[in-house]
């Protein structure tokens, strides 16, 4: 069953067409890499499902619920506040500079939500948040504040954040092309773990080799269109398009 | 001589409540200002940045004037001396707290909303507990500037006849023959902005938690 539905989506921002009909779905337990160059439109294809932005038309399903759809006369109809507070808690993004809260420790960055979400007492909160540190590998950082971390340290807290929430998906911004090289192995290694358990992901990213291994699947975009989706390293192994072949051959 | 202490702590008193009347409301109406201005409807954010103009471009002393006075003219009643003071100064103060409130929210990465919005936070949680306790901490500085104003700024209640410290001050003066009460009542002013710098150095301190 197909967790995310996306039909013939498109995002302008003022003149300029970003996303010009994307469709794709994914499956529960899969994972989903995008690739392609910058500004091809990636981001704003990972914003219009977590509802960050708002789509010019097209069909977004979340599990069933539709988030967004477009009557045949190009009326756009967005979902009732509930059910798009119900679809959100489904989906978690991991951003490209984490975005936690500077003001919070590490411990409150991952308990906020459930607690406010969910009504969790301080304590089912606080060891949900211990939990999930521990693995992150991050169990002595509890009490730290964000400026006290390293980049990869801050992105591995930021991905326990969106896990306490136990989203069915989780979607992943280019989650270390903010941090020093050297950082990036840890954070993969995180969302490979993910990936072992059988976590549903879309992860937008630069890193091929990377992609290659974890993916079920992956598609490539360019300038606001799906250029060429396939299974498994089909994509890296076999390109058919000749801008994949272009774009690949960069790596 | 300690009738003239007992004289000027009893100005001084109707100062420190100017001043205290004075941030009690306008600290919050400032919030309630700044969200106006930067409201997404055009009328809304015009009209408040009028008002934002008007008392930012005119003299206290004229707003104070004109409170006191334009009901005079038009209902043919005055308000209460002090009263009037309390109302132009806390319309006053409120348009220069909008402003600091206003600078303070707009640095709040947009990043952080985003994240507090897909973590499924209501927007009046990220507003009281992702966004406000991050302004208070930048704007903490100009605050305690325009607070130190403030108290220096209590002195023209005198214009509209409430007997505030300085009045008092001047009056004994001039019974008196002597400048004397004049410097005693600057030393007044001098220990309560010790006493407020002090205070917004320990507020800092205390939200020295955090980068
Ligand atoms: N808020 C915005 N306003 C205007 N243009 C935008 C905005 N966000 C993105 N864009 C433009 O949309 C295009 C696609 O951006 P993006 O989705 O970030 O691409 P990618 O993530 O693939 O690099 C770019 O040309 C970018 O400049
Ligand atoms: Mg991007």
């Amino acid at each position: 069953m197909s967790i995310i539905e996306v039909i013939n989506l498109k995002k302008t921002f003022t003149s300029l067409e970003v996303l010009k009909g994307i469709s794709f779905s994914l499956n529960e337990g899969e994972v989903l890499s995008i690739i392609g160059p910058s500004g091809s439109g990636k981001s704003t294809l990972l914003r219009c499902i977590t509802n960050l932005e708002r789509v010019e038309s097209g069909t977004i399903i979340i599990g069933g619920d539709t988030l967004v759809e477009t009557s045949r006369e190009g009326k756009v109809l967005y979902a009732d506040k509930e059910t798009t507070s119900r679809i959100g808690q489904r989906l978690g993004l991991v951003f490209q500079n984490f975005n936690l809260f500077p003001h919070f420790s590490v411990l409150r960055n991952i308990t906020e939500a459930p607690r406010h979400l969910f009504k969790y007492s301080k304590e089912e909160a606080t060891e949900l948040a211990l939990s999930l540190l521990e693995k992150m590998g991050l169990a002595d950082k509890a009490g730290a504040y964000p400026y006290q971390l390293s980049g990869g340290q801050q992105q591995r807290v930021s991905i326990a954040r969106a896990l306490a929430l136990h989203p069915q998906v989780l979607c992943f911004d280019e989650p270390t092309s903010a941090l020093d090289p050297e950082l990036t192995g840890e954070i993969l290694a995180v969302i490979k773990e993910l990936a072992n358990e059988q976590m549903t992901m879309v992860v937008v990213t630069h890193e091929m080799a990377f992609a290659r291994d974890i993916s079920n699947r992956v598609i490539f975009m360019d300038e606001g269109l799906i250029v060429e989706e396939g299974e498994g390293d089909a994509l890296f192994v076999n390109p058919k398009n000749e801008r994949t072949k272009r774009f690949l051959s960069r790596f | 001589m300690g009738k003239l202490l007992l004289l000027m702590l009893e100005g001084t008193f109707t100062s420190l409540k100017i001043f205290f009347l004075t941030l009690l409301f306008s600290l919050p109406l400032g919030l309630i200002v700044a969200k106006g201005r930067m409201s997404k409807f055009r009328v809304v954010s015009s009209i408040v940045n009028g008002y934002i103009m008007i008392m930012r471009g005119t003299p206290l002393i004229l707003q104070l004037i004109f409170v006191y006075f334009a009901p005079y003219y038009i209902f043919g009643a005055s308000t209460d001396r002090f009263t009037a003071v309390i109302i132009a100064f806390v319309i006053n103060y409120a348009a220069y707290f909008a402003e600091i409130y206003r600078g303070g929210i707009q640095s709040i990465p947009q990043g952080q909303i985003e994240a507090s919005k897909v973590l499924g936070l209501s927007k009046f949680h990220t507003f009281t507990h992702i966004v406000m306790p991050q302004v208070v901490k930048t704007i903490l500085p100009s605050m305690g500037n325009e607070v130190i104003t403030l108290v220096k700024d209590t002195a023209l209640a005198q214009t509209i006849g409430v007997a505030e410290l300085f009045r008092v001050a001047q009056n004994a003066a001039a019974r008196q023959f002597s400048t004397t009460p004049i410097f005693i009542a600057g030393l007044f002013y001098f220990i309560m902005n010790g006493v407020v710098s002090k205070s917004f150095d320990l507020i800092e301190k205390r939200l020295d938690y955090y980068k």
